[in-house]
């Protein structure tokens, strides 16, 4: 080796006992591209500075050079390992900012596609977050009954993560009886694996010594870290989108909002495996109310679109609500903002919209409750020792392609 | 209560910073003036129990048709709900081009930090008081604020760290642990 050669890292002058380490973002406990910096005293941490921006593409500036139906296609990589809620909430919303109507059987298949992408994604969760602190076997569980749900999003759609599966006012494919059947015998084998999941972990003493008090954030605190989702409710904050402002079928659904109490991250894995038997129990509503009729609405402006370049095309507007006509590729909309929120598995995930009448949106907002929880692990780091801060990435479930657009 | 409701109650409160009151598709947008953004919103937190910030976001408006009277070349989006009362509320603040800075709200959440950031690298609106203020999702080196409209969706230039990021990968290639008599045969060939 060179001995001349140098790595140009800067080290602090005075304080020997701290040092800086900077945890990934190629760590395998960051789930994806993370960096966190740290400045350490032995194994505390005196001071915890997350750095997105890794996977950061641009989407909100590339969404304002495409039109609505083509921006759908980012949507699935956001939460790529919950690509169909995604999907739902960027179509949910696209469609209340152009007042387009969606059929009733849409709106159940839209439900039943989110709550499979929320199992999808707790069990995603469960699985890394065990094997972050040390319990291998749940992982090989988990993955077991995630596969079944993938394959039926590919017998659905054709792909198992990239879905684009809804289309704006409807959905793109119908569910044959065969997927119905395979979801029926899923959600009925489905509540003895979430107690295998329980026997191996919910009372290991390893798992509630890592768990226990770990992360703890009261209530009040959490809603000052803009917290959602799970990592919210783990403190005891009664706030869920599909109950506070129902969207799709939510309204039509029986089920309950599961609350922690502690505010720690025991608290929290708690809430997520009550609500993956919540998602469990509307996956069975959906299997037994789902009603007939068409897929996809009449005003659908992606399945009208297509027209000869330079033609236009005049449209009664009283049918079309909106839709004023159709000129070249990009239809005239009304002008106007809109924010709708809907609840991923991470949290709340928000599209802000503003449209000036034109078929692209003038500026496409993401909230991200990735990116806001990251933001929080800041706060929540401070003063815990390293393992600690490994739970706490894993129990605020951030995925960074969300994250970082 | 509802949110026009509260809006009118803004506007008797505080009369000449409120701008104009709209509503699209049931959902209430007041215009604010920029200088008393926290005094209102720190209002709305305690007085209408508004406790969740949805959303935070900033908006170039160099290319938007005129929608209102009072238009700025940006503005600042907040999206306020009350978990307890379930009302949302929309406020914009206009900053025009000369001036391009506002009241950060961080003292009121500890949320807002990484989001005022964001607008900030975005867009490049300043944030008074705010306590970390730097780019976050692009390289600290970043040249120019992605969401600004003169701002092109596809550059002629690459990043100018590249070429340092490149030089140094070469000076790491030094350092291969892994096989140190092929790491010097590879130094060698660079």
């Amino acid at each position: 080796m060179n001995e001349t050669t140098t790595l140009d890292v800067p080290v602090s002058q005075g304080d020997e006992d701290r040092y800086r380490l900077k945890l990934g973002p190629q760590h395998p406990a960051t789930h994806g591209v993370l960096r966190v910096d740290l400045e350490l005293d032995g194994e505390t941490i005196l001071d915890c500075d997350p750095q997105v921006g890794y996977l950061h593409r641009g989407f909100e500036k590339l969404a304002e050079h495409r039109t609505y139906a083509q921006n759908l296609v980012l949507t699935d990589r956001l939460d790529y390992i919950a690509a169909m809620a995604n999907n739902v909430g960027y179509c949910e919303a696209v469609e209340q900012l152009l007042a387009i109507e969606v059929p009733e059987r849409a709106k159940f298949l839209r439900v039943m596609v989110c709550e499979m992408s929320r199992l999808t994604g707790h069990l995603l969760w469960l699985a890394t977050h065990a094997l972050d602190i040390g319990a291998m076997t749940v992982f090989l569980y988990c993955f077991r009954e995630r596969e079944v749900l993938l394959e039926l999003f590919a017998e659905l759609c054709g792909a198992r993560l990239t879905t684009t599966y809804t289309r704006l006012g409807g959905v793109r494919q119908d569910v044959t009886h065969e997927i119905m059947m395979k979801l029926e015998r899923f959600v009925d084998a489905f509540p003895a694996c979430i107690e295998e999941y329980e026997t191996l972990i919910d009372t290991n003493r390893i798992w509630l010594k890592r768990t226990i008090g770990v992360g703890q954030i009261s209530g009040e605190k959490a809603v000052d870290l803009c917290l959602t989702g799970a990592s919210l409710r783990g403190s005891g904050v009664d706030y869920d989108v599909r109950k506070h402002m129902p969207y799709a079928a939510y309204d039509k659904m029986d089920f309950e909002i599961p609350l922690g109490e502690t505010g720690d991250t025991y608290a929290r894995y708690r809430c997520r495996m009550e609500e993956m038997g919540q998602s469990n129990y509307i996956l069975r509503q959906c299997i037994e109310k789902m009603p007939p009729g068409p897929i996809v609405g009449d005003d659908a402006p992606d399945l009208v679109m297509p027209v000869k370049p330079g033609r236009k095309v005049e449209v009664d507007t009283s049918a079309r609500n909106g839709l004023i006509k159709l000129i070249d590729d990009r239809d005239v909309y009304m002008e106007g903002d809109i924010y709708v929120a809907t609840e991923v598995p991470k949290g709340e995930l928000g599209f802000y919209f503003i449209s000036d009448g034109m078929g692209r949106p003038y500026r496409m907002h993401i909230r991200s409750p990735s990116f806001i929880h990251i933001g929080a692990l800041a706060t929540m780091g401070k003063g815990v020792m390293v393992a600690d801060l490994i739970a706490i990435i894993g129990t605020l479930d951030v995925v960074l392609g969300e994250s970082d657009r | 209560m509802e949110p026009i409701r509260i809006a009118e109650q803004l506007q008797e409160k505080f009369q000449t910073s409120i701008l104009g009151i709209d509503e699209h598709r049931g959902q209430v947008t007041v215009l604010v003036d920029r200088d008393v953004i926290v005094k209102i919103i720190s209002f709305l937190k305690k007085d209408q129990k508004m406790n969740h910030l949805s959303c935070l976001c900033g908006v170039d408006n160099k290319k938007r048709k005129a929608a209102s009277a009072y238009m700025e070349r940006f503005e600042v989006v907040y999206q306020l709900y009350s978990i307890e009362n379930r009302t949302s509320l929309r406020l914009k603040a206009q900053i025009p081009e000369s001036d391009q800075t506002i009241d950060s709200i961080t003292s009121l959440w500890t949320g807002a930090n990484w989001l005022e950031r964001e607008t900030y690298d975005l867009l490049g609106i300043v944030f008074n008081n705010h306590p970390n203020l730097k780019r976050i999702l692009t390289p600290e080196d970043w040249e120019g604020h992605p969401l600004r409209k003169e701002y092109k969706l596809r550059g002629d230039t690459e990043w100018r760290g590249l070429e340092e990021l490149k030089k140094k990968a070469v000076q790491l290639q030094q350092f291969d642990f892994h096989n140190a008599s092929t790491a010097q045969g590879t130094s060698s060939d660079e």
